[in-house]
C-alpha cells in the first residue's frame, strides 16, 4: 500500500489527479460532443436533403472508425493545423496545440456521434400531435421548441445520455497516447518507474469501475427525478 | 494524393491482422459470452454472482487497461512465467487476442443472456410437452430463438470488437491503426493517412452490417 502513498515516497496523490484529470476531459469531451450533437441531429431531422447527408457522413465515419485512429488524425493534424492559420496571419514558429485540448476535442466528436443519434432518436419519439397542439395555442417556434420539445427530449434521451457518457469515460483511456496525464498515463509512469505494471494498472482499473459506478448511481438518481409524472 | 497511393498496400496489408484478430476474438469470444449466459440462469447463486461481476468489471473498464493488464502485468508474477501459460502470454498476439476474447465475451453475455430472457415461457412448456429433454430444448429450441433475436445487439459487438482491435497497435502488434500511426508519424501526413486507414475500417463495417442484415432476414420468423 505504501505505493499509493500521497506525498513524495508514493503515487496517491499524482493518480488523485489524474482520475480528476480523466473526469475533466471526459465531461468537457461530453458537452462538445453535445454541442456537435444539437448541430448533426438538426442536419439529420431536416428535410434538407444535403444536410442528412452531411448528418448522416459525421455518424457512420465517427462510429465506424477506431477511436486511436481520430485521435492519432487530431494529435498530429491538430497543430499542423493551427500553424497553418497562424502562417496566413504571418506567425512562423512552431506551436504545440494543449494535449488536453486535443484529447477532448478528438474523444468529444466521437462521442457527437453517440450523441447525435441519441438526440435525434429523443425527438422522433416526441408525439406529432404536440407540435399541433403547441401551433393552435399560438406558440412561436422556439418557445415549443424550448418549452416543450426540448424538456420531454432530456428526459427521454437520459439513459441513453448514461450511455454515452460510460462510452466516452472509457474512451478518455486512449487519449494517453498523446501524453495528456490522465488515470491510464499516469499508471504507465508509475508503473514503468516502479517495475509494478500489475499493480498499477489494476488499480486503474478500479479507479475507472469506481467513476462508472459512481456515474450510474448519478444518472439513476436523474432518471428517477425527471420521471416523476410519467 | 501520391501518398494515399503508396501507403495502401501497406495498410492493405495490416488490414489482415486486423480481420484475423476481429475473427479470432470474436470466435472464442462467443464461446466466452455463451458460457457466462448460461452461469448467470443458473440457480446457483455463487455462480450467477459471478457471471454477474465478471461482466460488469470488464464493461466498466477500458479495453486499454485490459490489456495493459494482461500483457504486462500478467508477466510480472513469477509462476505465470515458469508455467506452460507464458508461451502464450509473453506474445503480444496472443495477449491482446485474449483480452480482446474475455472483453466481447463480457458483452456478448449480455446480449445472450437477454436474448435467453425473451424466450416465451409457453415454448420451453410445449416442448417439455412434447417430452423433449433439456438438452434438446437447449439446442433445438432455446440457442436458434436466441441467436435469432440477438442478432441486431451483436452486430453492433461485432463492429465495436473491430474498432476494438486498434488497441493491439499499444502492445507493439502491426495492425491497421498501427501502421495507420506508423506512416503518420514518419510522413506528418495524418488527414491522407487518415482516410485511406478509415475507408478501410469502413468499409468492413458496412461489410459487417450488411452481413448481420441478411443473416437477421434469412432467420426470420415470417
Amino acid at each position: 500500500m505504501g505505493l499509493l502513498a500521497f506525498g513524495d515516497t508514493g503515487w496517491g496523490d499524482e493518480l488523485f489527479y489524474a482520475t480528476l484529470m480523466t473526469i475533466a476531459v471526459a465531461i468537457t469531451a461530453l458537452l462538445i460532443g453535445f454541442f456537435l450533437a444539437s448541430i448533426f441531429a438538426t442536419f439529420k431531422l431536416s428535410k434538407n436533403k444535403l444536410l442528412n447527408l452531411l448528418g448522416g457522413f459525421y455518424t457512420t465515419v465517427f462510429r465506424g472508425v477506431p477511436e486511436l485512429l481520430v485521435i492519432y488524425l487530431f494529435f498530429f493534424g491538430g497543430s499542423g493545423a493551427v500553424m497553418f492559420v497562424a502562417k496566413i496571419f504571418g506567425y512562423d514558429g512552431y506551436i504545440e496545440v494543449n494535449a488536453f485540448l486535443t484529447g477532448a476535442i478528438s474523444i468529444g466528436i466521437i462521442s457527437g456521434a453517440y450523441s447525435t443519434e441519441v438526440f435525434r432518436g429523443a425527438v422522433q419519439s416526441i408525439d406529432k400531435g404536440q407540435f399541433e397542439a403547441s401551433k393552435v395555442l399560438g406558440f412561436k417556434k422556439k418557445i415549443y421548441f424550448l418549452k416543450v420539445i426540448i424538456p420531454q427530449m432530456l428526459r427521454l434521451a437520459l439513459p441513453n445520455i448514461s450511455n454515452v457518457w460510460q462510452i466516452t469515460l472509457k474512451d478518455t483511456s486512449l487519449i494517453s497516447v498523446t501524453g495528456l496525464v490522465e488515470i491510464m498515463r499516469q499508471s504507465y509512469v508509475a508503473a514503468g518507474s516502479t517495475r509494478d505494471p500489475l499493480f498499477f494498472y489494476s488499480f486503474a482499473g478500479i479507479l475507472y469501475l469506481l467513476l462508472t459506478f459512481l456515474s450510474l448511481k448519478i444518472f439513476n438518481r436523474l432518471e428517477n427525478h425527471y420521471g416523476k409524472g410519467f | 494524393m501520391d501518398l494515399m497511393l503508396e501507403s495502401l498496400p501497406r495498410l492493405l496489408n495490416a488490414t489482415i491482422l486486423t480481420i484475423e484478430l476481429t475473427l479470432l476474438s470474436l470466435f472464442f469470444g462467443i464461446f466466452v459470452g455463451v458460457f457466462f449466459a448460461i452461469l448467470r440462469t443458473s440457480n446457483k447463486k455463487i455462480l450467477s454472482l459471478f457471471s454477474y461481476y465478471y461482466s460488469y468489471v470488464f464493461r466498466g473498464t477500458p479495453l486499454l487497461v485490459q490489456i495493459f493488464i494482461i500483457y504486462f502485468g500478467l508477466a510480472q508474477i513469477e509462476w505465470i512465467r515458469e508455467s506452460f501459460l507464458w508461451i502464450f502470454l509473453k506474445e503480444p498476439y496472443s495477449c491482446a487476442i485474449l483480452a480482446f476474447t474475455l472483453n466481447t465475451g463480457a458483452y456478448s453475455s449480455e446480449i445472450f443472456r437477454s436474448a435467453f430472457e425473451t424466450i416465451n415461457k409457453g415454448v420451453l412448456e410445449a416442448a417439455k410437452g412434447l417430452g423433449l429433454n433439456t438438452i434438446h430444448t437447449f439446442f433445438r429450441i432455446q440457442l436458434p430463438l436466441a441467436i435469432r433475436q440477438s442478432l441486431p445487439a451483436y452486430g453492433n459487438e461485432m463492429i465495436l470488437m473491430l474498432k476494438g482491435t486498434s488497441l493491439a497497435s499499444t502492445v507493439t502488434l502491426l495492425d491497421l491503426t498501427g501502421v495507420a500511426k506508423h506512416i503518420i508519424s514518419t510522413t506528418f501526413r495524418p488527414v491522407e493517412v487518415f482516410i485511406v486507414a478509415g475507408s478501410i475500417y469502413l468499409l468492413m463495417t458496412f461489410i459487417i452490417h450488411n452481413f448481420i442484415k441478411y443473416l437477421e432476414k434469412k432467420y426470420s420468423y415470417k
